[in-house]
């Protein structure tokens, strides 16, 4: 008895933290649930008892409704997916490209290098003038490079690569110069293969980052053809908001022939399961890694 | 006096063809120096280019705040415009009213998080079970790994006033009426920062735990030794060892305290006129400013304010963190 009392807690209080992290755990995924039984329940059900955890009557119209016309929602999968593998590759070579050059204890001018980065982690000039550059002064209004430059690269990432670069053994760079390697050689061959697993961490990170984006959609996108997933959610909330609140649009909809009622209830609860779907199943995955990401990236850029 | 006066003549050019050569001997060897990493600047320009159009370019543009930005002359051309901007933005209400939500919510933010996040992490070390702990951890972390958007449908299947799971089933348990959340300002005070906490706690709390399991253990073994309980172990070995990291990390976030989570205060609460008195921050002020009124003077007088504040604050935090721990200040 005296022996477990030094070096754990009383029974009672260990199974009193496992009651609070149970109900925490459970208050952390349970709103997901919400979202996906509201999707499967008959929307005359929903109207009647609001939502449920658990459908009184189950129906799959929502998704036949949403999936009618499929065309805007595939669409919106090929925008994320194109933007998301673009701008994780493209930022993931670019910024492994800065920070090994900054790694280089030879190089010079590698400290004001470092510092142009830096210095964008304390100072920005603020959403209005980056608004105009990428509208007057690049045009990009409209344009899928809108929603790939601005993330692609992120400061924090390249101090934390440059830390992990710096401990790879020089003496690898100077075998490799003596066999005649160039650098873009050395970085390609030699650097980068040891480096795998921060390349992972960063390309994950990124990758979250582009998929989870609607702000850059929000600032620079009006075409119905290059809307991201996460935007056409944003909007399809929106759309079926003004739909509800506002009669005459509802009843211009009506008269308009259409035979369709719209279930606006479950569809936009739908809407939702179709938006996370593919993400919620990699999430295992992603944790994993994530965790693992978190601990490399604690060490100090 | 002349032939002195020649004397250091011929002495100074002779000192000047010197140096002359020492510098055309100096540069080119630089210059060859530079060139033989030619490849590596190379490698570094694409991001050098990106940061000057996404980063420095804007900088240049914070200007306009000081100009009566018109379509005709373009944004440079436009006349100065002094100081007005800002005595617009500081006339109204709103500057008041943004600046106080910022900071309000933020020092919340920080306070709750932290707290929560050490909390969790303290318990989660004392649980025996080997899987659950990270199961917990797992759970914990995915509110994490949702965007804003996804948060703002899960938060309105909850308040949605007609179906909102709250209003259906939670209230009548208590007897009480249906509240149109999405109207009354002083719900929001209360809703924001336990929607915070849901999003973020968890990532504090694996980070957390993942820098005790750093904590050497002879600690704890002279602790045993010497009686003391799990409880005193925590109090007394335990936190004061996470206090370095816990103190950088506060001031760190307090140098970002004038930068709001865009996304927490412009999806989740819809965009919804009625509560902008407790939601609208900086962020969603100059979003609002700039894109749904096309108000370049106010909302460049806005961003301006935030930059210029911003910096002031992350300049300080980190130099009170370099004060308190070298290691950890960012620079």
């Amino acid at each position: 008895m005296l022996k477990r009392g030094l070096n754990s807690v009383h029974p009672a209080t260990g199974a009193l933290f496992h009651i609070i992290f149970i109900l925490y755990t459970i208050l952390c995924i349970v709103p997901i649930f919400l979202v996906v039984a509201v999707s499967f329940t008959d929307e005359l059900t929903v109207v009647a008892n609001g939502y449920q955890f658990i459908p009184e009557k189950f129906s799959t119209y929502a998704y036949e409704f949403l999936f009618k016309d499929s065309t805007q929602i595939l669409r919106s999968y090929g925008v994320t997916i194109l933007v998301t593998a673009t701008g994780t590759l493209l930022g993931v070579s670019m910024m492994a490209m800065y920070a090994y050059p900054l790694s280089r204890n030879d190089l010079p001018f590698r400290g004001p290098l470092a510092f142009f980065v830096f210095f964008t982690m304390l100072f920005n000039g603020g959403l209005v003038s980056f608004y105009l550059v990428y509208v007057r002064f690049l045009g990009l209004k409209n344009s899928l490079w809108a929603l790939i430059l601005p993330l692609l690269v992120a400061p924090f990432f390249i101090l934390v690569m440059r830390t992990f670069f710096k401990n790879i053994p020089s003496e690898l760079i100077e075998a490799a110069k003596i066999d005649g390697a160039g650098e873009f050689r050395i970085a390609g061959t030699v650097i980068f293969p040891l480096s795998v697993p921060i390349l992972a961490t960063v390309a994950l990170f990124t990758v979250l980052n582009y998929w989870n984006d609607w702000f850059m959609s929000l600032l620079f996108i009006s075409d119905d053809k290059k809307v991201s997933l996460q935007y056409l959610m944003y909007k399809t909330m929106l759309n079926i908001q003004y739909l509800t609140s506002n009669t005459q649009a509802a009843q211009g909809i009506a008269q308009g022939g259409s035979a369709v009622e719209l279930p606006s209830e479950t569809v936009r609860m739908a809407m939702c399961v179709v938006g996370i779907g593919p993400i919620v199943f990699a999430y295992p995955f992603f944790q994993r890694y994530f965790v693992k990401g978190l601990l490399i990236g604690a060490i100090k850029g | 006096m002349l032939a002195r006066i020649r004397a250091g003549g011929i002495y100074s050019t002779h000192l000047d063809a010197k140096r002359v050569n020492g510098l055309a001997y100096g540069q080119s060897t630089k210059w060859r120096k530079l060139l033989k990493f030619w490849p590596l600047y190379l490698m570094m320009l694409p991001t050098i280019v990106l940061l000057l159009i996404n980063n420095y370019l804007p900088i240049a543009g914070l200007i306009i705040a000081f100009k009566n930005v018109n379509y005709v002359d373009g944004v440079f051309g436009s006349p100065w415009n002094g100081l007005n901007n800002f005595k617009f933005l500081f006339s109204t209400r709103d500057a008041w009213i943004i600046t106080r939500n910022t900071l309000l919510y933020n020092a919340v933010f920080i306070a709750s998080n932290i707290i929560v996040a050490l909390i969790f992490a303290l318990m989660l070390n004392e649980l025996r079970s080997r899987w659950l702990p990270k199961f917990y951890q797992a759970s914990m972390f995915f509110p994490f790994f949702l965007s804003m958007v996804v948060v703002s449908y899960l938060v309105f299947a909850f308040l949605s006033k007609g179906n909102g799971f709250v209003n259906n089933n939670l209230l009548p348990l208590f007897g009480m009426e249906p509240i149109s959340w999405y109207q009354e300002p002083k719900y929001w005070p209360f809703i924001l920062p336990l929607i915070n906490i849901w999003k973020n706690a968890g990532y504090y709390t694996v980070f957390f735990v993942a820098s005790m399991v750093t904590i050497s253990h002879e600690y704890y073994e002279a602790a045993v030794i010497d009686g003391a309980s799990k409880w005193q172990q925590a109090i007394r070995i335990t936190l004061p060892q996470l206090m370095p990291l816990v103190t950088v990390l506060t001031l760190l976030q307090i140098g970002r305290i004038f930068y709001a989570d865009f996304g927490l205060f412009y999806q989740v609460p819809l965009n919804s006129g009625a509560i902008y008195s407790t939601t609208n921050v900086i962020d969603t002020y100059v979003y609002r400013a700039l894109l749904t009124l096309g108000d370049f003077g106010m909302s460049s007088a806005a961003a301006f304010y935030q930059s210029v504040v911003g910096f002031v604050l992350v300049f300080l935090s980190n130099y009170i963190v370099r004060k308190l721990d070298r290691e950890n200040a960012l620079f």
